[in-house]
């Protein structure tokens, strides 16, 4: 049996420094034995990289640099980090939840309908909320007690979702009650003449309790087990099952909230909003350092994946003379070297390789 | 890994060692149309180390599902700790404190090593998960163990044998009066056993009851006190080590088959001319892990046995003759001139067929039939552009269906109807099809009848005095004698002597399994 793997265990003041076998650096050891080590390489790479396409745009641009530009990242942003807060859950599982968008699309109808009949506006989002859990609830049900692929299963609840936008109303309904109106145009002043919406606080709430639940509850630690290696955690004893249908039903309701967010951003309820934005939040939690493959990643990281994909936008409005379709473009790139990067991260870090 | 001193045991054994802790009776378990397990006894002390023993088959896996709560059994009882017991699930043998460790290991690579043993049972302080404490717990446990592992590390960087510990931590972080080991050792190298057997030492001397499963002898002599020997699902006898002899252990795990067979008669072997170049030759063929480097010469017309226990190295030997695994040392010749098998279908091209140990997985298609399974190979060599003409195919499958005497004689039957030796003799026929010059015959004979046994056995003869040469592998030693002209005997995965198999008797092979040829 080797030393290399292990560092000492306790902090031993007569132990010389963990140097490694073989000249490997302390932080290389480190890389390779910790549960944060690689993962947290990942994020770093991508936060890295946020800081180097906004210096970039900074200093091709004049006023890319300026505090607002920055907040406004989370401004116009926040529903899609709710959205990949809830993605990452699923995706820690191993699972994908290519519904989400749609749910989006439909808390926007389901919220502007329901007011533009005269319902007062916390029933509506609380009428919003229920159905993107139930919606979740069900997909989840089937995922776990059918034993479906979670691709085919989400599929169809989103072209279930897409469809149930449809029947409520084609034409797209402005929204005019007055707590929506607030909440889309009162801003939080901070200083240096900047500012936040509301929404941006619910993102970031949302964020925080996802990184308790993920890393402080059973729930949580059971995520990242089943993404690990299912069979195991259910040979260890641990509630498979229930978690299973529980990050189908998180997803379900932060896609509805993130519906509500949107609603708030765009003031109205219409059946092609958020097309894609599904692709966009798995493009956000990939970027970010998760594992498609389940059982590694962090969502801060997906916060990091948001704002990066954010930015892109950013440089390429402010350079105006570029499509809107180089976004894309970009993000494939992008996408694409981050799952080669994870693919030799991954590699890495099993042992005797 | 690094081991600290031994400490002193943790005092949890139960007071009187004469009182088994476990006590399995008269155990009978049936399969449909199986006998598993035939009112077999187990009894296992604190204290102690139990070896289980037994061959493929002998019951050995049963034994332990039905004491973990896995199968239930039909008759017998099992008494834990003075009380009746009947455990309906793994878990609730857990909470009774009996823990399994398997083969492979049931963690989450993912997590770190504190997580994997404390996970689903975290210590917890005010709604959320006690970080702090869960390490604390975790040094604890792989304190008692002395194991020296970082727990924040990841599982999954730590070589396998770490894992393996790790899980033995976690089987042992609940109150653990009997842990079950199957097959621990088959994948650690010595280094790692010894490692694992201080483990083992440690738990024994704090008054745990375990129960190790292993295929090495040598590691049982090593490690256990008490041995329980099973052979066809039946007991055989419970010694205690130091009264065994191996001689007597390995008669008695392989047994004596009456001479129900008639001898075959062979014509005085097949004489090899001294100057011959072997049709397949093998210099320090070997693969880092599963076998140390071999010589092994394989002439035209003769039958070549590779015999061993389970383990021993001889499926991983024609494996590597097959190409099914890559040689990582060592060159193989056939005919003279050095040859490469990377893939089985190099070994084809070269005429090699291979019959699998293991026939339903990796052998014969149940849902095709009798004839779809028999020209499968001969259509693979041709190529699919080429397809055999209906006629001569027919014709072809007539032949050999009677030549093997497949029943029923149906060529349109769906081959998952026929019985195991029927489906041993198509397997067999697909490769007689394409012509081999080497047939490797892993286990040909498991699991049939004794009739078509002596049927394969009389057919591998004619083939060898045809000009075949055959490598016939089986963990009946007598069947390797009466038919092979050579016997190749392996041992913990080492070849340790060749025999010539007409001077040669079953003793002979027995004492050089049990003594490694060192006697």
């Amino acid at each position: 049996m080797t030393v290399s793997d292990t560092r000492p265990t306790a902090p031993d003041p007569a132990a010389p420094p963990p140097a490694g076998p073989g000249g490997r650096r302390p932080w290389q050891t480190w890389l390779r034995s910790t549960t944060t080590g690689s993962r947290t390489f990942s994020v770093l790479v991508t936060g890295v990289l946020l800081v180097v396409l906004f210096g970039t745009g900074s200093a091709r641009y004049e006023n890319f640099g300026s505090p607002q530009v920055a907040l406004n990242l989370l401004v116009d942003n926040a529903h899609l980090v709710v959205l990949a807060v809830g993605m990452t859950f699923v995706i820690l599982t191993g699972g994908i939840d290519l519904s989400s968008g749609a749910v989006v699309a439909l808390s926007t109808v389901i919220a502007a309908s329901l007011l533009e009949a005269g319902w007062p506006a916390p029933v509506a989002i609380a009428v919003v909320l229920a159905t993107g859990a139930l919606l979740g609830w069900l997909m989840g049900a089937a995922v776990h007690h059918l034993q479906l692929q979670p691709f085919i299963v989400t599929l169809a609840g989103m072209f279930l979702a897409r469809g149930l936008c449809f029947v409520i109303s084609v034409p797209s309904i402005p929204i005019r009650d007055p707590f929506f109106q607030s909440m889309a145009q009162d801003v939080v002043e901070l200083p240096g003449n900047t500012f936040l919406t509301y929404s941006v606080f619910i993102a970031l709430a949302v964020l925080v309790a996802a990184v308790w639940v993920l890393h402080r509850t059973r729930f949580g630690r059971t995520v990242y087990a089943i993404g690990g290696n299912e069979s195991s955690a259910a040979l260890m004893g641990l509630a498979v099952g229930r978690t299973k249908v529980g990050v189908y039903v998180i997803s379900g309701t932060l896609s509805a909230l993130a519906g509500l967010l949107f609603t708030f951003y765009m003031l109205s309820g219409y059946s092609l909003h958020a097309i894609g934005m599904e692709l966009d939040a798995i493009a956000a939690v990939v970027i970010g350092g998760t594992l498609l493959t389940g059982g590694a990643g962090y969502v801060v990281g997906s916060l990091l994946g948001v704002l990066v994909l954010g930015t892109i936008q950013a440089l390429i409005s402010f350079d105006g003379g570029l499509s809107s379709w180089w976004t894309k473009i970009t993000v494939g790139v992008l996408l694409l070297v981050f799952v080669v990067v994870q693919r030799l991260t991954t590699r890495r870090a099993r042992p005797g390789t | 890994m690094r081991t600290t001193p031994a400490g002193p045991a943790d005092g949890a054994g139960p007071a009187t060692p004469s009182q088994p802790v476990v006590e399995m009776s008269g155990i009978t378990i049936e399969f449909p149309g199986v006998k598993a397990l035939q009112a077999v006894d187990l009894r296992l002390f604190p204290g102690e180390v139990h070896a289980l023993m037994g061959e493929n088959g002998a019951g050995k896996s049963t034994l332990i599902k039905a004491l973990t709560g896995v199968y239930s059994y039909d008759s017998g009882t099992v008494t834990v700790g003075g009380t009746e017991r009947s455990f309906s699930s793994p878990a609730e043998a857990q909470a009774a404190g009996i823990s399994t460790v398997y083969q492979e290991v049931n963690l989450c690579p993912n997590l770190s090593v504190t997580e994997n043993i404390v996970l689903g049972r975290e210590p917890r302080r005010r709604g959320h998960i006690d970080r702090r404490a869960s390490r604390t717990r975790a040094r604890a446990v792989l304190a008692r163990l002395h194991l020296d592992v970082d727990p924040d590390s990841t599982l999954g960087t730590h070589p396998i044998a770490v894992q393996q510990l790790v899980a033995i931590a976690r089987a042992v972080d609940t109150d653990c009066r009997v842990l079950v080991l199957d097959e621990p050792t088959s994948s650690l190298d010595a280094g790692e056993v010894a490692e694992l057997f201080r483990v083992i030492r440690a738990l024994r001397d704090s008054g745990v009851a375990i129960l190790f499963v292993s295929h090495f002898l040598d590691q049982v002599y090593e490690i256990s006190d008490r041995m329980t020997v099973l052979r066809n699902g039946q007991l055989v006898g419970e010694h205690r080590t130091a009264d065994l002899p191996r001689l007597q252990l390995v008669q008695e795990m392989i047994g004596r088959e009456l001479a129900t067979l008639e001898d075959l008669e062979r014509a005085a072997a097949n004489p090899v001319p001294t100057d011959a170049v072997p049709r397949l030759s093998g210099r320090g063929l070997g693969r880092t892990g599963a076998l140390a480097p071999v010589d092994l010469d394989v002439h035209a017309g003769r039958v070549v046995g590779l015999a061993g226990l389970l383990g021993s190295g001889r499926t991983e030997l024609t494996r590597l003759l097959f190409g099914a695994d890559r040689a990582t040392s060592g060159e193989l010749r056939m005919d003279g001139r050095p040859v490469r098998l990377r893939s089985p279908r190099q070994a084809i091209a070269h005429r090699i067929a291979f019959s699998s140990e293991d026939r339903k997985a990796e052998g014969v298609v149940g849902d095709l039939t009798v004839r779809d399974n028999l020209l499968l190979a001969l259509q693979a060599r041709r190529g699919w552009l080429r397809p055999i003409p209906r006629r001569t195919g027919d014709e072809l499958v007539a032949k050999y269906m009677a030549a093997l005497d497949v029943r029923p004689a149906d060529p349109d039957a769906l081959l998952r109807n026929l019985s195991g030796g029927n489906q041993q003799k198509v397997l067999l026929a697909r490769w007689l099809l394409t012509e081999p010059r080497l047939l490797l015959l892993d286990e040909p004979t498991r699991g049939i009848d004794i009739g078509a046994k002596a049927q394969i056995q009389q057919l591998v003869a004619q083939l060898a005095s045809d000009g075949m040469s055959v490598v016939f592998v089986s963990a009946e030693l007598e069947e390797v004698v009466r038919i092979c002209d050579q016997v190749v005997v392996l041992r913990d995965r080492q070849k340790v002597a060749e025999l010539d198999g007409a001077t040669s008797s079953v003793d002979d092979v027995v004492d050089l399994i049990a003594r490694g040829g060192r006697s």
